[in-house]
């Protein structure tokens, strides 16, 4: 009868075979509350720790500061979630479900994680508005982009990311006419082209005036909450403009976490880095 | 698809496909209708030398959709040209029948001065057009899709592709300098009598050629223009421009690469096989690492990412090339080198950025006060 029965579950109309579900299920779950999950992830190079046992949590639509002297391992941590490199060991979690280590670049972004450079990259022959427009969500396999035509509500969309980011005069002028702060704003406004979960923005006021500074930390904390951002930063003011929590990496791993007035009074964080 | 609209803010590309379109009626018309005594009566030798030259137009019209809006320095369309010819070539072949000097009804005359007995299994079906010309564009895309499969997984860039292109041309043609690989070793495959039944050497069959080698590279030029019309050819120069970007915002940049250069080596394929007929032979010689090597100096010093760049650098180069070896023979490597060397000095667009060099310089005097 045992038997029977087990063959009756197994045998069940609606019953769903682990096997007949993809590897790679790109549905994001964040009913833990908490987006992007490193554990005891580590990484060397020729023998160089560059990430050490790393922890790192992020919240649901959080915004966060990562900052640390220079060789802390702050980029390498944005490498290992985007794909670029591949930890020795530990795992990264997207939501509950996406493995990142076992996705590559194109997925992860796919997935819904938007990286901006240190060093502004756009394409610089393209328009500002074209820029935007290959960066934008949707089917990104080579022969439905060789057929895609823009639509009217993509076009608002561009439009509204245009005026998000205050290049709407340049919308038509190449990318690589642009000064320094307008390339790193454009560079944000592609990554919320692609409408992503989790924005990673690498140093985005190094190299700009005060009042670009101003513009850039107004635009980051109007984009937290609807979005997940972790922003790598030097600038220490800036960190404190923006900052609700503050994550100190320090030789590859964390070294205090906290608001930035715990983060600075911590007399770790004073004698590696604050202090100096 | 509408050819009009693609074409619009094109002046360069349709001030080329109007002068195309007048030479594929005059070509014919001052070949055929003019009698040969007349002054304005154009050889059939000549007609033969400008379809050649549009073969290689269409040639550098790939390499630049590759080379010029993607990046990719490709040294070995010359490969993917010659099996294009070869192709054809074994079609050609196999319409001698027995009227080679052996005069074996299906072996080729290499074939049994070899001594061998029967056909290769790869010499089948190469009787028949149609199989033939899928052949042209399918051999060259499977190698490319291959090779581009395997390179471009590797994520390899830059100069490492580009050797690795040329050493892909240099083993093709090693291999097929050996008579045992069926293609008709040193010597290639030669001695053509006629295409589609049409005999190969009479003036019709030769305007004919000139004709269909002007619509391939009308087709192929519209078919490349479409391209980069569309989204995909703003994602192939972005790839050219910032590749690394364009994979963070989620596109397979080894897939975008992969299709162009598969298609752009179908191109390559047609161009080789509307050559062979034209010029009557086809061997290991085109499949030397120097042709293409060439080839990417027509598309630079026509200009590149432009298109008819390139089907001018094709059209200027192999002229004076015409002259150079009919005048000075010897002296011709050293001229086409300096031309190399001026055009990249003091032209960095090629011939084809004279004209918007013009265009800008009135409007920047104009704009200081």
């Amino acid at each position: 009868m045992k038997a029977l029965d087990q063959l009756r579950e197994a045998m069940r109309p609606d019953r769903q075979w682990s096997f007949m579900f993809s590897q790679l299920d790109l549905g994001l779950d964040l009913s833990h509350g908490q987006i992007l999950y490193l554990e005891d992830i580590s990484v060397s190079f020729d023998g160089f720790k560059a990430i050490n046992n790393l922890n790192f949590y992020v919240d649901v639509g959080e915004l966060r500061c990562v900052i640390g002297p220079n060789g802390a391992g702050k980029t390498t941590m944005m490498d290992i979630i985007t794909g670029k490199t591949r930890p020795d060991t530990g795992t990264a979690f997207f939501g509950q479900r996406i493995d990142l280590l076992q996705l590559n670049e194109a997925e992860i972004a796919q997935a819904g994680i938007g990286r901006k450079f240190q060093k502004p990259t756009v394409f610089e022959h393209h328009s500002v508005f074209e820029n935007l427009e290959l960066a934008m969500a949707g089917d990104k396999r080579a022969l439905p982009t060789l057929f895609a035509k823009l639509s009217g509500a993509q076009r608002e969309r561009i439009d509204e990311v245009l005026d998000t980011i205050g290049l709407v005069a340049d919308r038509d002028r190449p990318a690589g006419a642009l000064s320094h702060g307008q390339k790193q704003w454009l560079e944000i406004g592609m990554l919320l082209m692609q409408d992503p979960h989790l924005l990673l923005v690498d140093e985005p006021a190094a190299g700009m005036t005060h009042q670009e500074m101003e513009r850039t930390a107004e635009l980051l904390r109007s984009l937290a909450g609807r979005h997940s951002v972790v922003v790598v930063e030097h600038d220490m003011d800036f960190v404190r403009s923006i900052a609700r929590r503050v994550t100190v990496l320090h030789q590859g791993s964390v070294l205090a976490e906290g608001s930035m007035d715990e983060v600075q009074n911590d007399p770790r964080v004073i004698e590696v880095y604050l202090g100096q | 698809m509408n050819p009009i609209r693609l074409l619009r803010g094109d002046t360069g590309g349709q001030v080329m496909l109007g002068l195309l379109a007048v030479a594929m009626v005059l070509v014919p018309v001052l070949n055929l209708a003019v009698p040969e005594g007349s002054p304005l009566h154009l050889s059939t030798f000549t007609v033969t030398l400008l379809g050649k030259y549009l073969t290689y137009a269409l040639l550098a019209v790939a390499v630049d959709l590759v080379w010029g809006y993607m990046g990719i320095l490709s040294l070995g369309h010359g490969a993917f040209f010659a099996l294009g010819g070869y192709a054809m070539g074994m079609y050609l072949m196999r319409q001698i029948g027995d009227r080679g000097v052996y005069g074996d009804p299906v072996l080729p005359d290499f074939m049994v001065f070899l001594n061998w007995k029967e056909l290769p299994w790869f010499w089948h079906g190469m009787d028949m057009f149609w199989f033939a010309a899928l052949m042209v564009v399918l051999v060259p895309g499977l190698l490319a899709f291959v090779f581009g499969a395997l390179a471009f997984r590797s994520r390899v860039t830059g100069v490492y592709l580009s050797i690795m292109t040329q050493a892909l041309t240099y083993a093709l043609m090693l291999a097929f300098f050996r008579n045992e690989m069926g293609f008709g070793g040193n010597n290639g495959l030669t001695d053509f009598k006629d295409i589609l039944g049409f005999d190969l050497q009479a003036d019709g069959t030769r305007v004919m050629l000139f004709l269909a080698s002007g619509l391939a590279l009308a087709a192929g030029y519209l078919a490349c223009r479409w391209i980069i019309a569309s989204r995909l050819g703003r994602v192939m120069v972005a790839i050219r421009d910032a590749e690394a970007r364009v994979r963070f915002i989620g596109y397979r940049v080894e897939r975008v690469k992969l299709a162009i250069f598969t298609f752009s080596a179908m191109i390559a394929g047609i161009a080789g096989a509307l050559y062979v007929p034209q010029v009557g032979i086809i061997n290991p010689g085109e499949l030397s690492p120097l042709n293409s090597i060439e080839l990417v100096i027509w598309v630079a010093i026509g200009g590149r990412a432009t298109l008819y760049g390139a089907v001018i650098g094709a059209l200027v180069v192999n002229y004076a090339k015409s002259v150079f070896t009919g005048i000075l023979p010897e002296a011709w490597l050293f001229v086409l080198g300096g031309l190399f060397v001026l055009v990249t000095l003091f032209l960095p667009r090629g011939i084809a950025g004279i004209a918007s060099m013009l265009r800008r310089r009135p409007a920047a005097e104009g704009a200081t006060p």
